[in-house]
């Protein structure tokens, strides 16, 4: 965010004098490391991770782990960008399909964080990829929350099973089971489950939530959450993962300006992959994560990096 | 309500049932404080503040602390006048926001609220674009006793269906109207400017007496920027702040409060019909600081 100056512009600064210098002080590395978590929490990264995040990079910037061909100044930059990158996790995570169709995919999270846009997401991207999915309108809380998957079943071509009406009437857990006898007779071959929107501390929704889980066991269970979101992510995030347990993350609305610190906060503290970004209302507007990418955004290290490469 | 696990005076109880300030209250205070996302500004902000009248004072006692604590964070809140001006006949209230932060819900619990004291409402479907955004609106208009103006065709401009409710308004004699918009992103040049249309096509008709920028209270430092940008393009009036049943703290709209200086004029604290109410800077502080 503009208001206080980029991690990349105030590091690139703490450097012109780290630069000169030959090897890192501690005092040096400490002035960076204030720098780096200040820029993590405006970035929304929890404090706690942001705690044990800065205590490895002071760690691995003092220890005698050294890169011939870099000052001391990129030779933070680059442990910091390593350490992002390993937390996010190294690797893309794709889909887990299961052996015997249906798959059945389940999405979660709090309210208005995107499930229902994903779930229409979800089914354009697997029909063009040669599946037959089906939706499943198991929010039935929501006002029009059914209509509205409806709709963006219509939009993604894929048909949505929706028996009961919702706005409060209809057993979620009931239209899920349902849903996945249905597809196995009429050979769809994932089934997308759409939930209301939860609290964590809703403890009643929330066993709802694991009930529906129980009742059709599915292959994953996508944990939808908002790049926006602030140090709030880890509660809700540790919340679902006792309440439901969820096989992997989806972060959404990356089409702003958040920095999404939460993707870093959620993959440290659930240890579960973050597996697709969602960037904008269209239903083309989704992508596998490239955890790269998402180091980079976190803090705004692209200008840092590129002063490395020309070292 | 659903019960508040996280408080922020869970989180501070700690340092308050020990017998002394020591140093270790100070970083709990900090932690307490950038866990309720005010963001590393404010915090460091507010206990220098803190740490200068814990000197000034010459105490010792976190109880002291506690309440200075509360006391600093209901004075900045209360700096700005959270009064709902809605006089003009009709009022015209445009409600604005990012994707997904309750802005159909509120605007069906606030025509509620406002049907409780016999004013006329009517809600102006203004979303022309999110998937049965209409038939969300017209669910909670049902709900609250207000009348809802629909598009004529589908993707219809939402400038024109804000233009037409406030027709309806003027002609029929309802008093209050309540103007959906569709989510977007502050980045988004475009959905912004088509906002600013909506804004100068209904002054046309009528001034608008309040525009609401609804923020999500799970939001972090992000919320100042979309404050900054709602202000540029829709000259917002107040803010809504939404989802505070659950356990984020929305510390964030301390300090959009103070670089924007608008007040917080209601809160959303839950998906029933019921769950709003009016801005009471002592009550937040209270439920903040315990
Ligand atoms: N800009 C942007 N908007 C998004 C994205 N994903 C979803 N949205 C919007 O966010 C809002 C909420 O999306 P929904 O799909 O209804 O969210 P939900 O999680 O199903 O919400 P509930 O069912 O109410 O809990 C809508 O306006 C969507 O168009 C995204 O990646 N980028
Ligand atoms: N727990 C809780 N949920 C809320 C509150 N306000 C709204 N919601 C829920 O948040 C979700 C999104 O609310 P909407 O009113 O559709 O939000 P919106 O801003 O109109 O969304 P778009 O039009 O898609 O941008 C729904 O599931 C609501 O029930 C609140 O105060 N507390
Ligand atoms: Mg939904
Ligand atoms: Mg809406």
């Amino acid at each position: 965010m503009a208001t206080f100056g980029s991690l990349s512009d105030r590091l690139t600064e703490t450097f012109k004098n780290l630069r000169t210098k030959g090897k890192l002080s501690a005092s040096d590395v400490d002035g960076t490391v204030r720098e780096i978590r200040r820029a993590l929490l405006d970035a929304d990264v929890s404090l706690d991770v942001v705690k044990q995040f800065t205590a490895t990079v002071r760690e691995r910037a003092l220890s005698d782990e050294v890169n011939q061909a870099l000052n001391p100044a990129q030779q933070v930059v680059q442990i910091v960008n390593e350490e992002l990158i390993g937390i996010l996790g190294g690797q893309q995570r794709r889909l887990e399909f299961a052996k015997n169709p249906p798959t059945v995919i389940m999405l979660a999270g709090l309210q208005g964080a995107g499930k229902t846009t994903l779930a229409g997401k979800l089914a354009k991207w697997l029909k063009k990829d040669g599946h037959t999915p089906m939706l499943v309108a198991a929010d039935l809380q929501r006002p029009n929350a059914v209509t509205q998957l409806q709709v963006v079943g219509e939009q993604a071509g894929v048909p949505v099973f929706a028996p009961e009406p919702g706005n409060g009437v209809g057993n979620p857990v009931k239209v899920a089971k349902d849903a996945v006898k249905q597809a196995e007779r009429q050979q769809y071959d994932v089934v997308v489950i759409d939930t209301a929107g939860r609290l964590g501390i809703d403890a009643e929704l929330m066993k709802q939530a694991s009930d529906i889980r129980k009742a059709t066991n599915p292959d994953e269970v996508l944990f939808v959450i908002d790049a926006m979101i602030g140090q709030d992510a880890v509660n809700t995030a540790k919340a679902f993962q006792e309440g439901v347990d969820f096989t992997g993350v989806v972060l959404t609305k990356l089409d702003g300006d958040a920095r999404g610190g939460a993707a870093l906060s959620i993959a440290s503290v659930t240890g579960r992959p973050i597996i697709f970004a969602s960037t904008g209302e269209g239903l083309d507007d989704f992508e596998p994560f490239h955890p790269d990418r998402m180091a980079s955004r976190i803090l705004d290290l692209g200008d840092v990096l590129t002063l490395i490469e020309q070292a | 309500m659903a019960e508040r696990s996280w408080s922020l005076a869970g989180a501070l109880r700690g340092m308050f049932v020990k017998p002394t300030i020591d140093e270790q209250t100070w970083d709990d205070l900090e932690t307490a404080l950038i866990t309720a996302d005010f963001g590393p500004a404010v915090t460091e902000a507010i206990v220098e503040e803190l740490r200068a009248k814990v000197d000034k004072y010459r105490t010792t006692d976190p109880a002291d602390l506690q309440r200075m604590l509360r006391e600093t964070i209901e004075e900045r809140l209360a700096r700005f006048d959270p009064t709902l001006h809605l006089s003009e006949r009709p009022a015209v209230v445009l409600v604005v926001g990012v994707n997904g932060v309750g802005k159909t819900t509120t605007i069906g619990k606030f025509a509620r609220f406002l049907r409780g004291y016999d004013r006329s409402v009517v809600v102006g479907a203004a979303d022309t674009f999110r998937a049965a955004a209409v038939e969300q609106l017209a669910t909670w208009a049902q709900r609250a006793g207000a009348e809802i103006v629909r598009p004529q065709q589908e993707r219809q401009d939402p400038a024109s269906v804000a233009f037409q409710t406030v027709e309806y308004a003027k002609n029929t004699g309802t008093e209050i109207v309540i103007i959906d918009t569709a989510g977007r992103l502050h980045t988004k040049g475009g959905l912004m400017d088509e906002l600013s249309k909506i804004k100068r096509v209904v002054e046309k008709q009528a001034p608008i007496a309040e525009v609401l920028l609804v923020l999500d209270a799970t939001t972090g430092q992000n919320g100042l920027a979309q404050a900054q940008a709602f202000i540029e393009h829709a000259g917002v009036t107040g803010l809504v702040l939404t989802k505070l049943d659950g356990s984020a703290k929305g510390g964030f709209v301390l300090s959009v409060q103070e670089r924007t200086g608008l007040p917080i004029k209601l809160v959303g604290q839950g998906e029933g019909v019921g769950d709003l109410t009016g801005f009471t800077p002592h009550v937040f502080a209270q439920q903040l600081v315990g």
